[in-house]
């Protein structure tokens, strides 16, 4: 017990967990979007992209996170265009698109001179929040959640069956880009806690790993936001005791969660399948 | 060919009460509305009086510059079954697109239920099994979570399902016969079955209009004897069912129209005469296996009859004697002969 409440006697520690946390529902509940829609790279493009965003507002002196929203938005946006107006295949012109971007994100940051640390925004510094900072992703957290349990039913039939979706009158042109202006707002929100490099973990594994363990989508939904927030708890707490970079320790604990998931899980786990052939080759 | 013997009343009274409303001006807006003109329909006999799909002058340009459609004219009756019959690529899935109002048309007008295509949408006019290779199959749905889906279009804001709404869907999976598969993962059916699911949306939907896309590739016979069957219920009760299909040997068996595609629309109307040795060749060209047997080869005395296989890699079809109008029937097998020629 102590164990778990010693390292929350400090505040910066309390800090990054609750923005942990906070962070970790959104991206996971974005995440199943992104594993079912095969959008996972799109999460990753848009993560990179974010880059010159930043700097710009600097310039600009506005806060980072409109930077940073706007350049995500673009790229997804410059993707789709690109995509339907070459006979390029989409993850290609996104390799294209954010790969660039992120370059010229780098480069501004050598040219400019900023108060921004480059390591805190590729790897974040969740050990370095604010209570705005909370506050902010707090606010985010609570949008994209209530927007997407609203729409869920919406959501899933567009990531299942787009044609169906229009049948019944649903605008999935509107809904895909605010499904993008969702993913931008949850990377933006994530960077101070995990970093542009690897939100793409969070916004990936724990989507991985429930459609591993169910047939549902609500029952991925939920055990997918409740992985990430397990995960995120223990992945805190444990860097505290191993003295080791807090959100690193977060995307590692997923993946062996995804290793156990991919072995163990009931039904379409290796070793249960394993298991099945080998029942079928003794009958 | 068989039709439900109340279509074919010539005696019924077409005025009064039991008019019809002239085709395209009439707006339907409610499930019971419908209900009643399909039922108008059918005990008026007016076969050709009210308009379930049409197409008038359709054109559909891509933004590459190739053109998918050209002029395509026909109509569909409402309670028919119609086969949409021609080679790959001559732009049967684009006319599917522009029935279901996906595809802009630069050109023309489709109207389903005398409904622009676009607006009969939103009212839940159309529904659209699609082909079993486009659905993710590893989606985590249930079987009865995708015969909800059918119910969408019925429900408000947050899609929360009411009572009916559950109603439906047990009844469109007991239609079809999947009511015990309910709780089954999507992916653990087999094609039929599978199909069998996306027809049962399509029944929940309560769409008058339900177009079908390969309906009966990787399809066990059973199954496609049974899909076939449900058609015909569907066309019993009003329905206009456009299927795509390229097992030509199954078309005269259910389908009382055919619309020939390649690129414009061919020919279309009864299948009795648009489904024919020459317009076949017409739709096809080259890409169809022909086989001739006559005389000497098939007949042991002078008979002079011919029998004309015409197959498309499925069901062939199968028309005995020269003379196509006087006989077709139906091979009973799947495979197609071996050794045929291309047609010229």
């Amino acid at each position: 017990m102590n164990w778990l409440l010693e390292p929350l006697g400090f505040e910066f520690m309390q800090q990054a967990l609750i923005i942990g946390l906070l962070v970790s529902i959104p991206a996971a509940t974005m995440s199943c979007l992104l594993v079912l829609k095969g959008w996972s790279l799109m999460g990753d493009a848009v993560s990179h992209a974010v880059l010159p965003g930043i700097v710009i507002a600097f310039l600009l002196g506005i806060p980072a996170a409109i930077g940073a929203f706007v350049a995500g938005l673009f790229c997804a946006i410059a993707t789709g265009f690109l995509d339907q107006n070459s006979r390029l295949k989409e993850d290609t012109v996104m390799g294209v698109v954010f790969s660039g971007m992120f370059a010229l994100g780098l480069i501004l940051f050598n040219y400019v001179h900023t108060n921004l640390h480059l390591d805190e925004i590729l790897f974040g510094n969740i050990l370095g929040v604010s209570w705005q900072d909370v506050l902010e992703t707090g606010t985010v957290t609570a949008l994209v959640l209530t927007i997407f349990l609203i729409r869920s039913r919406d959501i899933m039939l567009f990531a299942f069956d787009p044609q169906q979706a229009r049948i019944i009158g649903i605008n999935t042109r509107f809904l895909h880009y605010l499904l993008l202006v969702m993913l931008s707002m949850v990377i933006v929100a994530s960077m101070k806690a995990v970093g542009i490099i690897l939100v793409i973990a969070v916004l990936i594994a724990p989507g991985a790993i429930a459609f591993l363990l169910t047939d549902r989508f609500d029952q991925m939904l939920l055990i997918a936001i409740l992985i990430a927030l397990f995960c995120t708890f223990t992945g805190v707490i444990l860097s505290y005791h191993l003295n080791s970079a807090t959100a690193p320790t977060i995307v590692v604990l997923m993946s062996l969660a995804f290793i156990v998931a991919f072995l163990f899980a009931p039904k379409r786990g290796v070793l249960k399948q394993k298991s099945k052939n080998i029942a079928i080759d003794m009958k | 060919m068989e039709k439900p013997s109340d279509m074919e009343n010539p005696l019924a009274d077409t005025t009064g009460a039991y008019a019809l409303p002239e085709s395209g001006e009439v707006v339907i807006d409610s499930p019971a509305e419908r209900a009643k003109i399909r039922i108008l329909q059918r005990d008026s006999g007016e076969h050709s009086g009210y308009s379930g799909i049409s197409a008038e002058n359709v054109t559909v340009i891509y933004r590459n510059g190739n053109i998918g459609l050209e002029n395509a004219n026909f109509e569909v009756p409402v309670a028919s079954i119609c086969a949409l019959v021609g080679v790959n690529g001559s732009g049967k899935s684009t006319l599917f697109k522009a029935l279901m109002g996906f595809e802009h048309l630069s050109q023309g007008s489709v109207t389903i239920l005398g409904q622009a295509a676009g607006k009969s949408l939103a009212k839940n006019h159309v529904a659209y099994v699609p082909q079993n290779e486009e659905v993710d199959w590893n989606f985590p749905v249930l079987v009865e979570d995708v015969v909800m889906m059918g119910r969408y279009g019925h429900m408000g804001f947050l899609r929360r399902p009411s009572r009916t709404d559950h109603q439906k869907v047990d009844e469109a999976l007991r239609r079809v016969n999947m009511q015990h598969y309910r709780a089954r993962q999507i992916g653990e059916l087999s094609g039929g079955q599978k199909k069998r699911v996306f027809l049962a949306r399509a029944i929940a939907q309560e769409a008058c209009a339900i177009l079908l896309d390969e309906p009966f590739t990787g399809v066990d016979v059973q199954s496609e004897d049974a899909i076939i069957e449900l058609l015909r219920e569907l066309r019993a009760t009003g329905h206009v069912i456009l299927v795509s299909t390229h097992n030509l040997g199954s078309v005269p068996q259910f389908c009382d129209q055919v619309i020939l595609i390649n690129r414009t629309v061919l020919d279309y109307g009864e299948t009795e005469s648009v489904f024919t040795r020459e317009n076949l060749q017409r739709a096809f060209g080259g890409s169809l296996r022909l086989h001739v047997l006559g005389g000497d080869e098939l007949h042991e005395d002078d008979d002079a009859r011919r029998v004309t296989v015409i197959t498309d890699d499925e069901r062939p079809v199968v028309i005995y004697d020269e003379d196509h109008n006087s006989k077709s029937k139906q091979d009973p097998g799947k495979a197609s002969e071996p050794g045929g020629s291309n047609l010229p």
